[in-house]
């Protein structure tokens, strides 16, 4: 199952990324060729398999740690914002934001 | 003077404890070192007076007789570790154009760990007193193996300067074998710290998921990153992840357990074990997936002679399969993208890192932004993540990834828990030949993906993995052993690899004027 | 099920609210810094808040506890083990690229909400509740061309109540909306507050002809006064419909109301095909609700409003329309109980409490926590018109002194206003034969059998005593003088 251009276009787009048609070609033969080794593994039957997404769920149950509900982080803005491409009043500016 | 700037974490112990040198000497003699060598490409950056100011206060925990066994002694990290900038002076940028010169308002977990500790209510309170030389270069995110994929140049291997000294942590790795710091951290996502180990012939160990804490550690695959020490010897590492690793209340997926002392676990005698035979009774289980026919001649080699001392010193080797091996490369490929395309989109030049100079609307500045400060590996898994994880392919790609991924852990576990005839540990290569040169794969991505194939399994199931040197291959290069071992069973690891060192001397190779 | 569906234009309306309540926690659901509403911008954006480099999410009990309190009040299954997933989208108000919510396995599934509408008892299914992080604002007013964003709001606990399609009008929206609202502020998980974002309802809206299948459905976000919600589906339907009439399709939006044109418009910013690429956050490990958890929060929790009510109209006799008043808030039901106890009198506490009081309250747009008058200072007052001292006019007059004075003390007021209720029939008497000699003609009309003249002469009474006579015993006497 092979992309298209069309594909590379609107994962590009959705990923926010600006690709050249130069990286786009490139990218499709890259990506294509990627996923011919994807397809072993497709034709893999795992049903009634549970899927693991946190490794150590493997060895025994994990189960979501809880802190409790105290306010522990006072004002850092200054050191929080120091590497803000852009800053005013302490709001971070972007391109106005048509809703 | 300069012998002692040669010696590892254990030796420097030892040497400022005994005040031949202190740490300040010490700093300076490296830093003198890394400055004569940068042509490596193994640092990104250090900072003198940073240094010497945690020298002096390490000289002085010294002589009020305050000091850990660590106090003083200088390392470096990699700089995919978050720095905090106001206390070190010293940028955080994952090797992307991304985050050039960016400045962190607090310091990694293990970073604080190593060094001057953590505050703070999560805080551990006192660190290990370690000196921060500097921060070391990697593939941009820890997304390659070769760390060609910087945006701040190459990394060099010291043993042959036209070779690559593997990846991501390559930095880490060359610095350590051309002995400009006696350690590094570095962070193992699918083979980030055994590969470079194994390429530069180190000694370096990725531990289980969880006992390293994630927090300042730049995500690149959450549910795969992993941080870890890297070294000379598995002595030093054993110190070094004694003091990095233990629980951490600000990483949810931090494994709860008491702090661990990974030294006495490495020396802790095997029962039945004598000196002359310290592994008895241990069973290593060889995958015959790992010793494929199309390994290189000279790494097999190399592998079978350190399974062949192994055995003298005690241990058994038994065969054992883990037949998922080959599709641990599609499946790590699909999940570590999937994540990676995730954890990077608080990257969009808004709230810090880079922005482009020139757009016209909000759209542009995202779309211009992530283009110019990305490289093309981190873009290829950013299209590769969102693609499988986009709308109608989720459960075709990730889903099933993750199904493969359990049954590659049951694989392992089929190994290690299988009674009498189960093994203690696996070992095999850390990768299928020795370093190759600078630029040689071109633009295939694909074959270093494939290069990546003995170090993908443990990765996925989380388990511990370790490199060792095991001498030399062709073109005199360095080759790794590598060892698995079960979950939380790092000692065993340790004390197999001390054991192997203290009846060879194939850590103590070093590379050709260094 | 919808019982009733009033047809607009022919046309059946389908109603699903998305309802975001803002959990009344003193910490972020992620991490520690502080959720209270009008810092300066940005202070209350930490690290993690700001998706810094190498920060990650650590959950908050707090969060999941009220998540459980809201499962439990509507009847709800509280998932023993439930999952955070990432939502993946680029927007300068999402700090990290993703939110983090759950998606296939929400904390609370299932439940329903009862309410009354036009006199009916309705109940409008749940389909879930998940918890979720809030996103921060942006600003467009400050900066020419620019957006100000402040993401002192991010990482703010959020619980995303989502109603089935089981809502007939904008009517029934907003009182299924009242009542939930009524519901998270009873249980102490939400501070209710509309103006500052606590409580935002997006409305799903479609039309259909009777009995086809379900239109296509456009929402409308953001929806922060009841009064909005109304006239925003009311706009909603009427312009659907006329797209119909017209031959025109509906395509499926997202819309805005804006409260002066009174119009929804379709959102450009959001045009964006979405596809959010959901996965499990790897971040965070499954959320285990053992049952001990559950049951610990369900002896914490107060008596729930129906259940109080009903209890009101066992025990104490108030008819259910009072019983739902006392009823309409916690503070209120507790006000109404105190009150109840102290001057004995169910039907009179209440009739107070619905009377003045509520008048009073209105009048000053404050609810009852306002209050300064006591409990024990009104039952008082009660209790010297029960036992004949004050006529229930006097009564208000001495209200109006409490109301106003909460140290003021109720006999004191009696006296000092002179308003005693004259009991000595002597005077009366004086008074009543008084009276009858000066109406002569109201006293033929009564025997001529009219009841209107009868009163006219009570009045009488009552004035010559400048209100001070018992009603009832004046009435008395002037019958037996009639004989």
């Amino acid at each position: 199952m092979a992309l298209t251009p069309q594909d590379v276009n609107r994962i590009a787009h959705l990923a926010r990324l600006e690709l050249s048609a130069a990286e786009q070609a490139q990218m499709l033969d890259q990506l294509n060729g990627f996923f011919g080794i994807v397809e072993q593994m497709r034709a893999v039957d795992t049903r009634g398999v549970e899927p693991l997404s946190t490794p150590l769920s493997a060895l025994h149950p994990v189960q979501l740690r809880l802190r409790d509900d105290l306010v522990t982080e006072g004002n850092d803005r200054p050191a929080n914002q120091k590497s803000a491409p852009a800053v005013e009043g302490g709001l971070f500016l972007v391109p106005r934001v048509i809703e | 003077m300069t012998a002692v700037l040669k010696l590892g974490v254990a030796g420097l112990s030892r040497a400022l404890a005994a005040r031949e040198i202190s740490s300040v000497e010490l700093t300076q003699g490296l830093l003198a070192g890394i400055d004569a060598h940068s042509d490596l490409g193994a640092f990104l950056c250090t900072d003198a007076d940073h240094a010497l100011a945690e020298a002096r206060a390490a000289d002085a925990a010294i002589a009020a007789g305050s000091a850990g066994p660590l106090t003083g002694v200088p390392i470096a990290h990699k700089d995919i570790f978050v720095t905090d900038h106001a206390r070190s002076g010293l940028p955080s940028t994952a090797g992307s154009k991304m985050l050039a010169g960016y400045a962190s308002p607090f310091d990694a977990t293990v970073v604080a760990r190593l060094g001057a500790g953590e505050a703070g209510p999560a805080g551990r309170g006192p660190g290990a007193g370690m000196v921060t030389l500097g921060k070391l270069n990697c593939d941009e995110f820890a997304m390659g193996s070769s760390n060609e994929n910087s945006a701040f140049g190459p990394v060099l291997n010291p043993w042959d300067r036209q070779r690559v000294p593997g990846g991501s942590s390559g930095g880490s790795a060359a610095a350590v074998a051309a002995r400009l710091v006696p350690a590094a951290t570095g962070t193992d996502t699918g083979g980030s710290i055994r590969q470079p180990a194994s390429f530069t012939g180190i000694t370096g160990i990725k531990p289980t998921y969880g006992v390293c804490s994630r927090y300042g550690m730049i995500a690149f695959a959450s549910s795969l990153d992993q941080a870890g020490p890297m070294a000379r010897s598995a002595e030093d590492c054993a110190m070094l992840l004694s003091a990095m690793s233990g629980f951490d209340a600000r990483d949810a997926t931090s494994a709860e357990r008491p702090p661990q002392d990974y030294a006495a676990l490495m020396r802790k005698a095997r029962a039945g074990a004598s000196a002359a035979k310290p592994l008895q009774g241990l069973r290593v289980g060889l995958p015959k997936e790992f010793f494929p026919a199309a390994l290189a001649a000279d790494v097999n080699g190399a592998v079978r002679a350190a399974l062949a001392e192994l055995e003298k010193l005690g241990a058994t080797l038994v065969d054992v399969s883990l037949p998922r091996t080959e599709l641990s490369i599609p499946v790590y490929y699909i999940i570590a993208p999937a994540e990676a395309s995730s954890n990077l989109g608080r990257f969009d030049g808004v709230k810090f890192g880079h922005r482009a100079a020139q757009y016209a609307d909000l759209m542009e500045m995202y779309k211009k932004s992530r283009a110019e400060g990305f490289g093309p590996e981190v873009k290829r898994r950013i299209m590769i993540g969102t693609y499988v994880l986009s709308h109608g392919y989720y459960d075709a790609y990730y889903l099933q990834a993750q199904k493969l991924r359990r049954m590659i852990a049951d694989d392992f576990q089929a190994c290690f828990s299988a009674g009498a005839q189960g093994c203690d540990l696996i070992a095999g290569p850390v990768a299928p030949t020795v370093a190759w040169k600078l630029g040689e794969q071109g633009d295939d991505p694909l074959q270093a993906y494939l290069a990546d194939i003995f170090t993908l399994p443990a990765s996925l199931a989380g388990l511990p993995g370790m490199s060792v040197p095991a001498g030399l291959g062709a073109h005199g290069m360095p080759v790794g052993l590598q060892l698995i071992g079960n979950y939380f069973d790092e000692g065993t690891l340790l004390h197999t690899a001390h054991a192997l060192q203290q009846a060879t001397d194939f850590h103590l190779r070093t590379p050709q004027g260094y | 099920m919808p019982t009733h569906s009033p047809l607009v234009r022919g046309f059946e309306v389908v109603i699903g609210l998305e309802t975001h309540a803002q959990l009344s926690t003193a910490s972020k659901i992620f991490s520690g810094a502080s959720t209270s509403f009008g810092a300066a911008p940005n202070t209350q954006a930490c690290a993690v808040d700001l998706a810094l480099p190498g920060t990650l999410p650590v959950m908050n009990r707090g969060a999941v506890e009220r998540a459980i309190r809201l499962g439990l009040a509507v009847g709800a299954k509280v998932a023993p083990v439930s999952i955070f997933a990432r939502k993946n989208y680029f927007y300068p108000d999402l700090p990290k690229g993703y939110q983090i919510s759950q998606y296939e396995t929400p904390v609370v599934q299932g439940g329903r909400i009862e309410f009354v509408l036009d006199g009916a008892a309705r109940s409008v299914r749940l389909t879930r509740a998940h918890l979720e992080e809030d996103a921060g604002k942006s600003l467009h007013e400050d900066y020419a061309n620019q957006t100000g964003i402040d993401l002192n709001r991010a990482g703010t606990p959020l619980l995303e109540i989502v109603s089935e399609p089981d809502i007939r009008s904008g009517a029934e929206a907003v009182e299924y909306a009242k009542a939930l609202h009524a519901l998270v502020v009873w249980l102490g998980i939400c501070d209710g507050n509309m103006q500052e974002g606590s409580f935002r309802c997006d409305a799903n809206v479609s039309v259909r002809r009777p009995g086809a299948a379900l239109g296509t459905r456009r929402e409308i976000k953001n929806l922060n006064s009841f009064r909005n919600m109304q006239a925003a589906i009311e706009f909603e339907v009427q312009w659907q419909i006329d797209r119909l009439e017209d031959g025109l399709p509906i395509e499926q939006a997202t819309v805005l109301f804006n409260p002066d044109s009174g119009e929804t418009r379709a959102m450009r910013s959001k045009e964006d095909a979405h596809d959010y690429r959901y996965f499990p956050d790897p971040d965070l490990p499954p959320l285990v609700i053992a049952a001990d958890w559950i049951e610990g929060v369900r002896v914490s929790m107060p008596e729930l409003p129906a259940a109080m009510a009903a209890r009101f109209v066992r025990d104490d006799g108030l008819s259910t329309d009072d019983a739902a008043l006392m009823t309409q808030s916690l503070a209120f039901a507790r006000y109404y109980e105190a009150l109840r106890s102290a001057c004995g009198n169910a039907k009179l506490a209440a009739n107070w409490l619905m009377g003045e009081v509520s008048k009073r309250l209105n009048a000053e747009g404050r609810d009852i926590t306002a209050a300064t008058l006591r409990p024990a200072t009104l039952a008082q007052l009660i209790v010297r018109v029960l036992d004949g001292t004050l006529s229930n006019n006097s009564a208000r007059q001495v209200f109006e002194v409490l109301w106003i004075d909460a140290l003021a003390e109720v006999d004191a007021v009696i006296a000092a206003k002179g308003l005693k209720q004259m009991n000595d029939s002597g005077a009366l008497e004086a008074i009543v034969d008084a009276v009858l000699a000066a109406n002569a003609k109201s006293v033929e009309e009564f025997r001529a059998g009219k009841d209107k003249a009868f009163n006219a002469l009570v009045g009488q009474v009552m004035k010559a005593s400048q209100g001070k006579a018992n009603p009832a015993q004046a009435g008395e006497l002037l019958r037996r003088r009639l004989g």
